[in-house]
């Protein structure tokens, strides 16, 4: 019989592609014979527009590029000027800093692993992971006033300092998510999310590295790399944590991972609670930000794998060029390569495991 | 002319619309409840007129046809689609004194009729064309092909004990013991082919919302949509009553417990099978096509013939035989 290849053109506007993401697919029945990502759609022209803005005024603007971990963002942006500037943060903006980082990181895998159970086709799990999300945002807007937007660090510091009352409630908190951890698997870990997940989109650890990826993505094919423990900023090299690598580099090793650095930033939050001193949150900081002429580069560990922000400075109070190396972009480039060949069932299945946020593949 | 003859499936065909438009709230609210949110609870007590409230605006909506849709078909396949739904409803036994139609060869009614709802959902895939219909409604007609099989296998053994395809037979042969501890096996196999029959979840491939956008019904709205829709809450009364009778004993008590009238047994049956399906959906993700087509074909078949084979084993041995 004479079959014949079709076009079908995925998204933007598609409920699995997480945002405008568009994919043009070339189909023989449901096998995927070729795949073609086209992004675009969410562009803004951050990079453009931060070179007229000054240092402060460009800390809202990260907020909107990745919205699921919009304090790594503030971070990162916040660190380099720091870096550029030589500037000694005091110690309990760092505590404070390393505790919202976490508690961001948990808030972003609950909202993965909820959509992707939503990708594969059970509904449950979604709403209990945004239950429990909530207690997070709701945290943030009591410290900060904003839910997703936090715009929360400033360049030497934070803006706002921490309660007694906020830090217990976060180890309230934390206690739950704890408990709660057991109960995301008694919902997922069936004999039919296995199915479908393992030795689906696999790769081995050189195609990793040589597209690239990082963040759980990479760690999932067993290298172990994590800027938190590899190139420590901020104050992460005072605690104890393990980084979680599998070696199976499919779709099931990336849910592990995630599921399994839950439970390392609770660790990593439970030892700051402990230890976060009192003091200042602000360091002397001149009101007009002019960092010296030079130029710096400093990635971060973002939920989604390396964030980097380059910035050049000619000594002005904007910065002459600055670049954000987005994971989620990075991640993505392996898309065409693994799609090759699955049908179009496991295409949500793959795209979803990379975990990408749509603001930041196109910024 | 006998008035409950000529006003008996008036009354079934309100209490089937009854059931769905309860079934849709009811569906929702247990999804609720096992999700932590309350589930539909603003119009009317408890949330009760949520569907008339949908229905309604279902009626209102513009009847959009696509430009470049088969018109004709495009109309016809909801009715196709719909028709053998309320149609099987005519067999059923409710009770020993409600049967609308007692056919000899109830059964085979039955599984003859409810197929040609496949080719509504063909043709509407195909008449809308759109690529995701398409793909939508090959992968239901490829999925009901496959477990009309061993669905229909694996009644093969309860017709055997019983030496006839009479639905009312079916449930007296019952009174002592159900069919579901002889046939386990059998009912194992049916239930599940029950739910690919379906498209309930796990087995939803066809109507995948997160792949598929909707399945074969996108390009569908208004009243028709509301015909589909209705065609597959009607099916998931028709099949759970299939299964109470075939299986958990129709109207026959349980306990010994004869002062509930039978009919009440027959409905308490069919809406605990309604709920287990409601639960199923609210607990699993969905299996991948190739991995449903494996189930079907080479798992369900071959236990579906392994059960044939021991009904009729079993038959012939003493002391066991009563219960085949």
């Amino acid at each position: 019989m004479r079959t014949e290849e079709m076009i079908l053109n995925m998204g933007p506007q598609h409920p699995s592609t997480h945002g405008v993401f568009r994919v043009i697919l070339r189909i023989d029945g449901e096998i995927i014979r070729e795949a073609k990502p086209v992004i675009g759609y969410l562009h803004r022209g951050t990079e453009k527009l931060a070179e007229n803005l000054t240092y402060t005024q460009i800390i809202p603007y990260t907020d909107r590029m990745d919205y699921l971990s919009a304090m790594i963002n503030n971070y990162a942006v916040v660190h380099a000027v720091e870096k550029l500037m030589g500037l000694e943060i005091p110690e309990r903006a760092e505590y404070l800093r390393v505790i919202v980082m976490e508690l961001n990181r948990i808030a972003s895998h609950q909202v993965w692993f909820g959509t992707y159970l939503l990708d594969i086709g059970a509904m449950s799990p979604f709403l209990y992971a945004f239950r429990d999300r909530e207690k997070i945002i709701e945290l943030f807007n009591e410290l900060c006033g904003a839910r997703l937007t936090y715009n929360y660090m400033r360049v030497g510091g934070l803006k706002w300092d921490a309660t007694k009352e906020w830090l217990d409630k976060v180890r309230d908190l934390i206690a739950y998510l704890r408990k709660q951890h057991k109960e995301y698997y008694d919902l997922i870990d069936n004999e039919i999310f296995r199915s479908r997940t393992k030795g689906i989109g696999r790769y081995d650890k050189e195609t990793a590295l040589s597209f690239g990826l990082s963040g759980p993505c990479l760690r999932s094919a067993g290298v172990p790399y994590d800027l938190r423990k590899d190139r420590p900023y901020s104050i992460y090299d005072r605690f104890d944590f393990e980084v979680v690598t599998r070696d199976e580099g499919d779709c099931y090793a990336r849910f592990e991972v995630r599921m399994e650095e839950i439970l390392q930033s609770i660790n990593i939050i439970e030892q700051a609670l402990d230890n976060i001193p009192d003091g200042p949150i602000m360091a002397k900081v001149p009101r007009i930000i002019r960092p010296p002429e030079g130029e710096v580069y400093v990635p971060v560990e973002n939920p989604r794998g390396e964030l980097g922000v380059h910035i050049v400075s000619k000594g002005k109070d904007t910065p002459w060029r600055i670049h954000w190396r987005r994971p989620s972009f990075n991640n993505l480039q392996i898309l065409p390569h693994l799609l090759e060949g699955e049908n179009v069932a496991n295409l949500v299945a793959i795209l979803g495991a990379i975990d990408i946020v749509l603001g930041d593949v196109d910024a | 002319m006998d008035p409950l003859k000529f006003l008996g499936p008036v009354i079934v065909l309100a209490g089937i619309l009854g059931f769905v438009t309860y079934a849709i709230l009811f569906e929702r609210k247990i999804l609720g409840w096992m999700q932590s949110r309350p589930g539909p609870n603003q119009l009317g007590p408890w949330g009760m007129l949520q569907t008339v409230a949908d229905v309604l605006k279902l009626w209102m909506k513009e009847d959009t046809i696509p430009n470049n849709a088969d018109r004709p078909l495009f109309k016809m396949a909801p009715v196709i689609a719909f028709v053998p739904s309320f149609a099987v409803i005519a067999v059923i036994p409710f009770s020993p004194s409600i049967v609308f139609a007692d056919l000899g060869v109830g059964l085979l009614y039955f599984i003859a009729i409810s197929g040609i709802t496949t080719i509504g959902i063909l043709v509407g895939g195909w008449a809308s064309n759109n690529k995701y219909a398409l793909i939508g409604s090959m992968r239901s007609v490829a999925q009901m092909i496959s477990y009309e099989i061993p669905l229909v296998l694996s009644i093969v053994g309860v017709i055997l004990a019983v030496g006839s395809l009479n639905m009312s037979d079916i449930v007296l042969k019952q009174e002592k013991m159900w069919f579901i501890v002889p046939q386990f096996l059998g009912f194992v196999v049916f239930f599940i082919a029950m739910l690919a029959e379906l498209a309930r979840t796990p087995f939803d491939l066809p109507e995948a919302e997160s792949e598929l956008v909707a399945g074969y019904f996108v390009e569908y709205s208004g009243f028709r949509f509301a015909f589909f829709m209705l065609a597959e809450y009607v099916y998931v009364f028709a099949m759970s009553a299939l299964t109470t009778i075939l299986f958990l004993g129709g109207w026959n008590p349980l306990f010994g417990l004869t002062f509930i009238p039978p009919i009440i047994w027959f409905l308490l049956k069919v809406f605990f099978l309604v709920f287990v399906i409601i639960w199923l959906r609210g607990s699993l993700p969905r299996v991948r096509l190739d991995q449903l087509m494996q189930m079907g074909w080479k798992v369900l078949l071959p236990l579906s013939l392994v059960n044939i084979f021991l009904s009729a084993l079993l038959k012939e041995v003493p002391f066991i035989q009563a219960f085949f």
